[in-house]
């Protein structure tokens, strides 16, 4: 029997195979764990490494502490963030701009850099959940945490940001597009952590939307589209999209931007476009409508994200 | 008179009495945190217990091991069926004449039901302690259609039942059945449909929803075994009623009973009830002799205790072609999950559903019900609704836009039509109510002209010829409704709750001071009842509303009432209130007549105190008649100036209203926005109009989740799929619309006060608004009816049927 | 499990306590230091009646541990009253407009409102709705919040409030 989740949906294979029950309990309190704060990156990796898969970093706690209470999750030790100083920050870093895993969405909102250089990542912010959840929920949760609702994810495949990934071995860095395996199932190998993102800049005068249906403020997207975009004259010069919440990971949708590539986003271009978005969707089933809802107002999405990112080109 | 001589206008502006925009009094705890609820009891020792839930909707418990579970630091007992049973407390009646298990006893019925009571010394220890109780269950299989209750071979839900032929209201036709309760002259209703010249039938659901007040469901139970007293402070709306029901069932003298409810953080119909939790805790202090608190978390709120609505009624209206309706007739299938917990008065099976006929003259009606059981979970509750009112305003509000629909006529102009005319009350309905008082048309009008009506119908037209050229993907919908209500149960001629009258009372001391202490049985859950009640004391007797205490919830200290729900608090209360301070207000008139000397009868009443007809200077005030009071009455007169009344009201009361909502729809993406909602109403004399206006707004933020949403949804296995508030619809302030608030004036003429009540207006008449506005929008498209919830996806699901998306 | 030893400083006094690493920080303020004006709503982070500010941030108090509030500055709703014990203008304005009913979600909902006036000292009613759209209340559909934060504004600001038109 599969359980309301606080995110109202079925319950992620790998949380499930953190729970030593195989029963669903009514609970409201997180099961007993050692608490770990540790106050540089190395000092987290070894702590990671050292104690297995018992142990969970913590970031914002917005996805895990929900999923603990429910003990959906219950984690033997838990290794805090929040005391590593370096994790938090954005800079620029010659054509990129390097935001810190521990960054907040709320940093987010208020750093002028961002809004300046990559102007949809502001906007996605205010997207995610609410005020309260975002002065706490991190970027780097956001991103590493293999949540399909989650809207970071898309965004940066859509940016073509890389993800820097540190652990017992040392560092790498892997491409948004190739983070992301199946629901909750990412590319960090046991140990690792996300330590920073680096997002190119688009270029300047750039056109962007972020376009996410929601029944309410604090709700996963139905279906949400981001569009990056740069236009030579009337016609779309070059064009990115990234879906988010309809497939089990997030999704670049390749052909829907080379189907209006080139193109002054007619009328034909842009369904063609939605259609080539709906052809790789395939959502679940749930509270926010059957699949074809979920495909049909993604292709929805993608259009006017679109149509939006075009008309705000400088 | 010198000029430091207060005018009669800043006389009566110092007492801020009815009528009177007073701040609540509540408000300076509450702001400050200094509120007291329930979870902010705590008691010397006190323990806590929590629920064992059984995944499944329908399974037998094949065992329960508790071994692993009592090993668990902390915790101290776990209570099953079996404990339960020592103390014959294993099922517990219910409110609607049928019995509930307290704990699983042998099978489980609903996703959550209660399973096994874990008490521990706090409740992070419980929760460990419920991990580890190991249950066995072999899965039967669930019922989750209604529509297939009843048939031959649908699954035996309650064994208990077994052989059971009749139950607390009448045969059952089927294992599954519960009752069927039917009013009305069948005969005659069937004759008119027979020759009428236009009929409607549509099968019209009103879903399964949840009142879902912020604070859940929570009490502290504590047994002394010394004084053989069971202390409970509980979330009760009904607090003398839990004292009388607790004494019944678990045999313990009343007098050793106190129950008390503190503040309490929203109630909406959730709290009146009687829940295995408040068994559990009892009993689990009784076993511990500690305190044993009880709180539910808000999934469990939402799946286990206490839903609402969950009917699905099949309508058909008779009509003349010229839109005269001639005859109703109504069916109604009731869920009432696995056990029939409703909260209605005991007579009542469907609560007061019979005011289908709504605001409009029908000559003849006639309505069945029938309740049913499925797997899911007990309750029927009243969510902001007098009884099954919700249901039955939009029964007939859905239906009359269906007729408007059939004969091509404005869905105002078939209202305006078919209203019972003012000069017709007390108006004598079809299926048997007395509706005291209204005017329907004023109303209406005042609601088409203040919105401009007319013109929003032409924008309309023009919007649907743009949509059908073409030009816009967006369609406009005019929601029209105009509800009746009933509501202030009960005249105890036709209302009772275990046999006891729903009267409701109050009891007013006034101190030498000239301030006072006044009692009720009623018991505010935000309605801000410490406020207003004083403000008719203040009008009654001339004694400023400030030097009025109000105090409700303490069954030692209040006279016994039935308490709040069903908006029955200023129709039933409000004249206890009354009657007690025209008491107060007699004596005082004695005890004036003697200090001034004169005959009572020469007296007049002046605002704050009484003065000798004729001799302005003689006069008294209230104060310094509550000061003689205590040290000069007449001779043969006892000292004091105390009074108490308890209040059989002699009808219910018909607050109505005329609302309008304004909607446009996207079509493509079924997004909603609503652009307007206007809400009149006329709950007769207005005591406090800011928290009228406040509860307008309140009920309306309810019916517009309800009708756009809200939804306790289960999926064909039995599993809720609605179960936390990320699912279950509830708006914040970004997606609930503005409002616009109005009102009219026409007083009960029964009443002490003429009030009717209003909690629950903007609820009752809210829904209908939205759903009509949303069926309004694509009508033109060729629906009839659309079902409720609203969501997004239904919309576009509507559009994509009737051929508006591709 | 063993214990932590944490420090705070909660509505200006420094306080401590020993918790287990799960304790939540709702349940340390409320059960710990007896502070029970933080409520608990709904327990999975959607309706901010547990609303607190930590070291300028409005925080969902269900949704963090008390260890990780070890060494922050916490304001609740018990420390919002100006110093003399009068009504604070937040306070005020949700008494003047009728900005509760219930009043369970109120004090989450003034501690939001007190971090959003902070930040956004003359909020449009648009921002407002934003601003408090990660807490729910069941009572009053949002208006008269709007207004009483409105109020406060006016209030702090040293401007006459007027209410907006109907």
């Amino acid at each position: 029997m599969i359980a309301p989740s606080p995110a109202g949906r079925d319950r992620p294979a790998n949380v499930r195979a953190l729970s030593a029950k195989d029963e669903w309990e009514e609970t409201m309190i997180p099961g007993s764990f050692s608490y770990h704060r540790p106050a540089s990156v190395a000092d987290a990796v070894k702590l990671l490494s050292d104690l297995g898969e018992d142990a969970r970093p913590l970031a914002g706690g917005h996805s895990l502490v929900p999923m603990m209470k429910l003990r959906l999750a219950t984690p033997a030790h838990l290794v805090d963030l929040h005391g590593i100083a370096g994790l938090k920050g954005i800079r620029r870093d010659g054509n990129n701009l390097v935001i810190g895993a521990m960054t907040t969405q709320h940093d987010l909102l208020a750093s002028d850099e961002v809004g300046k250089s990559v102007p949809i990542l502001n906007e996605a912010a205010l997207l995610i959940a609410d005020p309260q959840v975002r002065y706490r929920g991190t970027i780097g949760g956001n991103v590493a945490n293999g949540d399909p609702g989650n809207d970071m994810p898309a965004l940066m495949m859509t940016l073509g940001a890389t993800y820097r990934l540190e652990g017992p071995g040392g560092a790498r860095e892997v491409a948004a597009a190739e983070f992301y395996q199946g629901a909750y199932f990412t590319a960090l190998e046991p140990g690792e952590i996300l330590t920073s993102i680096s997002v190119p800049v688009p270029p300047a005068g750039h056109g962007y939307a972020y376009e996410k249906l929601k029944r309410k403020v604090g709700d996963y997207a139905t279906a949400a589209a981001a569009v990056v975009l740069t236009m030579a004259g009337d016609k779309v010069a070059t064009c990115t999209i990234g879906l988010t919440n309809v497939h089990e990971t997030p999704l670049l949708a390749a052909d829907a931007a080379n189907a209006v590539i080139g193109t002054s986003l007619d009328a034909t271009s842009l369904k063609n476009a939605a259609a080539a978005a709906e052809a790789i969707m395939s959502p679940a089933a749930d509270a926010r409508g059957p699949v074809e809802y979920r495909k049909h107002v993604g292709g929805i999405m993608v259009t006017r994200a679109l149509q939006r990112a075009a008309a705000n080109t400088k | 008179m010198n000029d430091m001589t207060p005018t009669r206008e800043q006389r009566t502006a110092a007492l801020e009495g009815m009528g009177c925009k007073r701040k609540r009094v509540e408000d300076i705890r509450f702001t400050q945190g200094k509120g007291n609820y329930v979870d902010d009891v705590k008691l010397p020792g006190m323990l806590h217990g929590d629920f064992v839930r059984s995944p499944h909707p329908h399974a037998r418990v094949k065992k329960i091991d508790d071994s692993e579970a009592l090993k668990v630091p902390g915790v101290l007992a776990v209570i099953t069926a079996e404990t339960l049973k020592t103390v014959n407390l294993a099922w517990m009646p219910t409110l609607a004449g049928d019995v509930q298990m307290v704990l699983a006893d042998g099978k489980v019925l609903f996703q959550n039901q209660e399973v096994a009571f874990v008490v521990a010394t706090d409740r992070y220890a419980a929760d460990d302690g419920i991990n580890k109780v190991v249950v066995e269950y072999e899965p039967l299989p669930p019922l989750i259609d209604p529509f297939k209750s009843m048939d031959a071979d649908a699954p035996v839900l309650r064994e208990d039942l077994a052989g059971k032929t009749s139950g607390a209201h009448g045969p059952r036709k089927h294992h599954n059945h519960i009752f069927e309760w039917t009013v009305g002259d069948k005969e005659l209703t069937d004759a008119a449909f027979k020759k009428a010249e236009v009929t409607i039938k549509e099968m019209i659901s009103y879903h399964r929803t949840h009142p879902s007040p912020l604070e859940t469901c929570q009490c502290v139970c504590s047994f002394d075994k010394i004084k053989g007293e069971l202390t409970i402070y509980g979330t009760f709306q009904a607090p003398h009623v839990i004292r009388t029901v607790v004494s019944l069932i678990a045999k313990l003298p009343e007098q050793k009973i106190h129950v008390i409810a503190p503040d309490i953080g929203g109630g909406f119909g959730n709290k009146v009830g009687a829940y295995p939790g408040y068994i559990c805790a009892a009993v689990a202090s009784i076993v511990t002799g500690k305190p044993v608190k009880w709180v539910e978390d808000r999934i469990e709120n939402l799946t286990a205790t206490s839903f609402a609505r969950d009917y699905h009624m099949t309508t058909e209206i008779a009509a003349t072609k010229d839109g005269k309706v001639t005859g109703l007739r109504v069916h109604v299938l009731a869920d009432h999950g696995a056990f029939d917990a409703c909260a209605d008065p005991s007579k009542w099976p469907a609560g007061f559903f019979n005011i289908v006929t709504g605001s409009y003259d029908f000559p003849t009606a006639h309505l069945a019900v029938d309740g049913v059981y499925t797997n899911k979970a007990p309750g029927g509750v009243a969510y902001r609704c007098s009884f099954r009112v919700t249901e039955a305003a939009y029964c007939i509000e859905r239906a009359m836009d269906i007729l408007a629909q059939k004969l091509n006529m404005d869905p105002a102009e078939l209202r305006l039509k078919n209203f019972i005319k003012s000069e017709q009350f007390p108006y004598h309905s079809a299926l048997g109510w007395e509706y005291d008082s209204g005017d329907y048309h004023t109303a209406m009008r005042k609601m088409m002209e203040t919105t401009g009506y007319a013109a929003l119908r032409k924008e309309q037209a023009e919007k649907r010829a743009a949509f059908a050229r073409g030009e816009t993907r967006e369609i406009m919908g005019l929601g029209v409704s105009f509800f009746t209500e009933i509501v202030g149960a009960g005249p105890s001629k036709n209302c009772d709750i275990l046999g006891i009258a729903m009267f409701d009372s109050c009891e007013i001391r006034m101190h030498p001071t000239g301030a006072g202490i006044a009692r009720m049985g009623t018991k505010s859950q935000g309605q801000g009842h410490e406020t207003t009640w004083a403000q008719i004391i203040a009008t009654e007797i001339g004694i400023p509303a400030d030097n009025i205490q109000v105090e409700e919830g303490n069954t030692d200290t209040a006279p016994y009432g039935l308490g709040t729900y069903g908006s029955r608090s200023t129709p039933v209360a409000g004249a206890a209130i009354a009657m007690a301070a025209r008491k107060i207000k007699a004596k005082a008139q004695m005890i004036a007549a003697y200090k001034l000397e004169v005959h009572e009868d020469d007296l007049e009443w002046d605002i704050d105190g009484f003065r000798v007809k004729g001799l302005p200077e003689k006069f008294m005030s209230m104060k310094d008649i509550c000061w003689a009071a205590y040290n000069s009455v007449p001779p043969g007169m006892e000292p004091g100036l105390e009074a108490v009344s308890y209040y059989d009201p002699p009808n219910m009361t018909y607050p109505f209203g005329a609302y309008l909502c304004v909607m446009d729809i996207d079509v493509d993406t079924g997004v909603y926005k609503v652009r307007r909602f206007y809400a009149l109403d006329d709950c007769g004399t207005r005591i406090n109009p800011m928290i009228i206006e406040g509860q307008v707004h309140g009920g309306l933020t309810e019916a517009f989740a309800i009708a756009m949403g809200q939804e306790i949804r289960y999926d064909e296995t039995g599993n809720v799929v609605t179960g936390s508030f990320m699912d279950f619809f509830m708006p914040t302030a970004v997606e609930t619309p503005h409002w616009e608030t109005d009102f009219t004036v026409t007083p009960s003429p029964h009443h002490p006060i003429g009030a009717k009540g209003v909690g629950e207006s903007p609820n009752v008449g809210g829904v209908p608004a939205f759903s009509n506005a949303v069926n309004d929008a694509f009508s033109f498209l060729g629906s009839t009816h659309i079902q409720m919830p609203h969501d997004y996806w239904r919309n576009w699901k509507a559009a994509k049927e009737l051929g508006a998306v591709a | 499990m063993a214990k932590t030893h944490v420090t705070m400083k909660v509505n200006g006094a420094e306080v401590e306590g020993l918790v287990e690493p799960r304790t939540l920080l709702v349940h340390f303020i409320r059960e710990n230091l007896q502070m029970t004006g933080t409520h608990i709503g709904c327990e999975t982070t959607h309706c901010g009646a547990c609303t607190v500010d930590i070291d300028g941030m409005s925080v969902k108090s269900c949704t963090m541990f008390a260890v990780q509030a070890n060494g922050s500055d916490i304001t609740t709703i018990e420390g919002m009253a100006n110093a003399d014990g009068t009504l604070s203008a937040l306070q005020e304005g949700f008494r003047m407009m009728h900005g509760l009913q219930c009043g369970f979600c109120t004090p989450g909902m003034i501690m939001r409102a007190h971090r959003l006036l902070k930040e956004n000292p003359s909020p449009s009613e648009q921002e407002i709705r934003m601003g408090i759209s990660g807490n729910i209340c069941r009572c009053t559909g949002y208006q008269n919040i709007v207004k009483a934060i409105q109020y406060a504004a006016a209030k702090i600001n040293g401007v006459e409030f007027r209410e907006a038109a109907e």
